[in-house]
C-alpha cells in the first residue's frame, strides 16, 4: 500500500515538474522586466526614508507652537495631550475644585477617550481621522502622528460638539485597550505630581 | 483699501502684524499658503481668494488663540474670512473630521 503511495507521488512530481519548472521562469521574467522598467529614479521617488520624519519634525514644532506648555510636555514625555470637556449637565459636575467634569485623552492616530476626570472612568472613544483627500500629497492622506494631534486639539477647543458629532462613539476597548489608557490615566497623574513637586517646594 | 470686503462679510478686522495661512499636508508637515497684510488691497484680496479655495476644497481652518478669561491656549474655528480674529498671526488649515 505505501509502496503504491509512493510510486504514485513519484508519478504525480515527474508529471508536474515541467509545470513548476514554466511557472518559475514566468516570474522570473515578470521580476527582471519590473526592475528594467524602474529605474534607479523611479525607486528613489517611491521612497524616501527622510520625508516623513522631516514632516513629523516640521509637525511637532507646528503643535509645539500652538498648544499650551503643560500640554506640549505632556505629550514629548507621555505621547498624548488631555483636553478638557467644556459640558457639564449638572451643577455639582461644575463645582468644587475647578477641574473640569470630564476630559479627553487625545493620542495620534487612535481614537480620542473620554474620561471623568475625578474618578478616572472610562466613558467612551470616538473614532476620529482627519483624511486628506485632495489628491494633492502623492496618494497620501495621512498627516504625521504630530498634526494628526494638533488637529483634534484644534477640532476639540475650539467646537468640541461638531467633531464628536462627526467621530464613530464605541464603548472603549473597541480599539484602544482599557487596561492601556487606565496605565496611560495612571502615567499622566504620577507625571502631574512630579511635575507639580518643585512648584510646591518653590 | 481696507475694508474692501466688508460687504460681503469677507473683511477682518486688522491686525498690525502679517497674516499666514499654513495648510496641514500628509507627507509634508505645514505648508505655507499664503502670506500678507490684510491693510493692503491687492494682498487682501489674495487672501481671501486663499482662504475660500481650501474650504473649497474641504478644509476647515482654525486660528490659535488664548483665551482671555483663562489665560490657555485654545483654538477657534473660521467658517469665513470676516472671521478670522484681530491680531491673528497664522490660520490652519486642516482636513475636515471623519468618523474612523
Amino acid at each position: 500500500m505505501l509502496l503504491a503511495l509512493l510510486s504514485l507521488a513519484l508519478i504525480a512530481l515527474v508529471l508536474g515538474t515541467p509545470l513548476i519548472v514554466r511557472e518559475v521562469g514566468r516570474l522570473r521574467a515578470r521580476r527582471r522586466a519590473r526592475r528594467s522598467t524602474a529605474g534607479p529614479l523611479d525607486e528613489l521617488h517611491l521612497y524616501d526614508p527622510g520625508r516623513e520624519r522631516r514632516a513629523e519634525g516640521r509637525a511637532r514644532e507646528l503643535l509645539r507652537s500652538c498648544v499650551n506648555e503643560e500640554e506640549w510636555a505632556m505629550y514629548r514625555d507621555l505621547g498624548f495631550i488631555r483636553v478638557a470637556g467644556k459640558h457639564a449637565r449638572r451643577d455639582v459636575d461644575r463645582g468644587g475644585s475647578g477641574a473640569p467634569p470630564y476630559a479627553y485623552l487625545v493620542y495620534p492616530h487612535k481614537p480620542i477617550v473620554a474620561f471623568v476626570s475625578g474618578t478616572g472612568k472610562l466613558l467612551s472613544e470616538y473614532c476620529v481621522e482627519f483624511p486628506d483627500l485632495s489628491g494633492e500629497s502623492g496618494g497620501r492622506h495621512r498627516l504625521p502622528a504630530s498634526d494628526d494631534v494638533l488637529a483634534k486639539w484644534m477640532a476639540l477647543t475650539s467646537d468640541e460638539d461638531r467633531v464628536i458629532r462627526r467621530a464613530n462613539m464605541h464603548l472603549v476597548g473597541r480599539q484602544l485597550d482599557p487596561a492601556r489608557v487606565r496605565r496611560d490615566l495612571w502615567r499622566l497623574a504620577e507625571w502631574e505630581r512630579r511635575r507639580n513637586v518643585p512648584q510646591r517646594t518653590k | 483699501m481696507a475694508g474692501a470686503f466688508a460687504a460681503h462679510g469677507d473683511s477682518r478686522a486688522f491686525g498690525d502684524e502679517p497674516i499666514k495661512f499654513l495648510r496641514m499636508k500628509p507627507g509634508h508637515g505645514e505648508v505655507l499658503l499664503a502670506e500678507g497684510d490684510p491693510r493692503v488691497r491687492e494682498e487682501e484680496e489674495r487672501l481671501v481668494e486663499e482662504f475660500r479655495l481650501q474650504l473649497d476644497e474641504g478644509m476647515w481652518a482654525a486660528v490659535p488663540t488664548t483665551n482671555a478669561n483663562s489665560g490657555r491656549r485654545e483654538a477657534q474655528m473660521v467658517k469665513a474670512y470676516g472671521d478670522i480674529p484681530q491680531g491673528a498671526e497664522r490660520v490652519i488649515f486642516f482636513p475636515r473630521a471623519s468618523g474612523g
